[in-house]
């Protein structure tokens, strides 16, 4: 009697529709909600601010259509990219291989390890006056300061990353009589790309901080300058108005590098969350 | 000087030792005292012992991988210094590149010999073929088990056909049916390619089923030399464990374990 009620139950539930997947909101829907109830509350908040003390959003979107419609915006951006760009470009070239050196050789991780790791630490900030007195106001000024701070963080990753090799993947290619070049281009290289692109988002930040700061205290230009003067102006609205569009900046170019780094290294998002055996 | 075929192997009075830190003072450890054995060319050799006994370190110096403190190692007649394509090294955890599909880590070792072109695919597509796995060439490891990685390594170690084939506890991490099916197919290979084959474990069975003869190692030398009078080919390696033989060769070695100069610690 149990047993076929049993029985019964259990036809029915095979009856149901199989497998269906749990209701679940998914990310990009619990994202685009959280922000845009953030952006809601300061809206609401924000009103009650006096504007010199702060803004609010819709405000906020009327200054950036006009710094849109008067060509500033377009201009600031691309000057500010322009430094931004080649000083970037700049410490991901020479940050990498950087890396890669002192990862692979005893000696040069002692020798230059300690620059590297200093200089990291420093406020660099603080040597943007003597920056100024070497390089002038100009544009070479920016992209240095962007490079410098982005590039400590490229090469301590890479450098870190290579300490992380396996030293038995290192032994493969020994053993196959692999020179110290090929095992670092073929078996280094690629073991390490995680790293290196978790450093390369790194420096994104910090190139982007170290690009306004040049812009505050070199030739007011780019994005820098109309902060500066908006605020100077106390036109608080418009001040925001290049702080959002960096921040929007900044985390696309965190996107992008990892969406090369999903097509550079494949593998990798496969294994993490895996045991490697 | 022994007049040697080229997969003849000669470890002669060969010690080893390092020094560790430990307890902020160095210690030396004797990791092999002066070690001596041959192996013929064809000749499957297993080293057996407990860890730390210097059976990975034994095969690590023959793979050039580690230097001698003393004595001297020849594959082939030939002085070793470093490695070299005379010898092919399958790792303890298979170790492919991870980035790398199956064809391409097998086509690893073959590009760094200067294999180019179609030769190269072609020829790493046949070892491959050789462990059983042609049809997953395109896969990466982490898409494969631990014993098709174990056979990937094995390609690869094979296809730039070395003289000597170094294993070091290949089976050691795979589950009891595959690590059969593996040492079948290994002797197998064996029987076809006539490689010789040193190869570490430290797994009683094992060491009796895929051994001409067996070097029971502790403390860092050899304890005894086991001949295993098992006929080759060896056919049917479960039917071959209920063998009279096999019993015997296997109880050979468990007592050789077992005879300890100091008794074994854990």
């Amino acid at each position: 009697m149990s047993d076929q009620t049993s029985l019964a139950a259990a036809a029915v539930v095979r009856e149901e529709p199989a497998l269906r997947p749990p209701r679940e909101m998914p990310r990009w829907a619990i994202t685009s909600l959280s922000v845009a109830l953030a952006v809601l509350a300061w809206e609401i908040f924000g009103r009650d601010v006096n504007p010199v003390f702060g803004s609010y959003p819709s405000a906020i979107a009327v200054a950036f259509w006009e710094l849109l419609r008067s060509g500033e915006l377009h201009a600031a951006l691309w000057q500010s990219m322009q430094a931004f760009l080649v000083g970037y470009g700049l410490a991901v070239i020479l940050g990498v291989p950087l890396g890669l050196l002192i990862g692979r050789s005893r000696f040069l991780e002692a020798a230059i390890g300690i620059f590297v790791t200093g200089a990291y630490a420093m406020p660099l900030v603080a040597l943007v006056p003597l920056l100024v007195l070497w390089m002038g106001l100009g544009f070479a000024v920016k992209a240095c300061i962007v490079f410098l701070m982005a590039v400590f963080p490229i090469i301590i990753n890479t450098w870190l990353g290579v300490r992380a090799v396996p030293k038995t993947l290192i032994e493969v290619g020994k053993s196959f009589v692999a020179s110290d070049f090929t095992i670092m281009r073929r078996i280094v290289l690629p073991a390490t790309i995680p790293y290196i692109m978790a450093g390369i988002k790194l420096a994104v930040g910090r190139g982007v901080v170290g690009m306004v700061i040049a812009e505050f205290f070199t030739a007011i230009s780019g994005l820098g300058a109309i902060i500066i003067t908006a605020a100077n102006s106390f036109d608080t609205a418009r001040m925001f108005v290049p702080v959002v569009v960096l921040m929007v900046l900044a985390t696309a170019l965190n996107s992008l590098v990892g969406y090369v780094e999903r097509k550079v290294a494949p593998w990798q998002s496969e294994i993490s969350g895996r045991e490697e055996g | 000087m022994v007049q040697a075929s080229s997969g003849h192997v000669s470890v002669m009075d060969v010690s080893k030792s390092f020094s560790l830190k430990v307890d902020n003072e160095y210690q030396t450890i004797q990791a092999l005292k002066s070690v001596s054995f041959e192996v013929r060319d064809s000749e499957i050799v297993t080293l057996i012992g407990p860890s730390g006994c210097g059976k990975t370190t034994a095969l690590r110096i023959l793979m050039g991988l580690e230097t001698t403190t003393r004595g001297r190692v020849t594959v082939g007649g030939k002085a070793v210094k470093g490695c070299g394509y005379d010898r092919g090294l399958v790792f303890q955890h298979a170790e492919l590149l991870p980035w790398l599909t199956a064809l391409q880590n097998v086509m690893f070792g073959l590009e760094m010999k200067g294999m180019r072109g179609r030769e190269l695919k072609e020829t790493a597509m046949r070892y491959l073929d050789l462990v059983g796995l042609a049809d997953a060439a395109n896969r990466r490891p982490y898409q494969l088990s631990g014993g098709m990685k174990q056979r990937v390594g094995i390609a690869r170690a094979l296809a730039i056909d070395p003289e000597v084939l170094l294993m070091d506890e290949p089976f050691g991490a795979l589950d009891a049916q595959t690590r059969e099916s593996l040492q079948g197919e290994l002797l197998d290979i064996q029987a076809r390619t006539k490689k010789t084959i040193v190869f570490v474990t430290h797994d009683l069975d094992e060491a009796v089923l895929l051994a001409d003869r067996i070097i029971v190692m502790r403390a860092g030398s050899i304890q005894e030399v086991i001949d295993v009078p098992l006929p080759r080919p060896r056919g049917d390696l479960g039917a071959l464990r209920g063998t009279a033989q096999f019993g015997e060769a296997r109880y050979q070695v468990w007592k050789a374990l077992h005879r300890a100069p100091d008794a074994a610690s854990h």
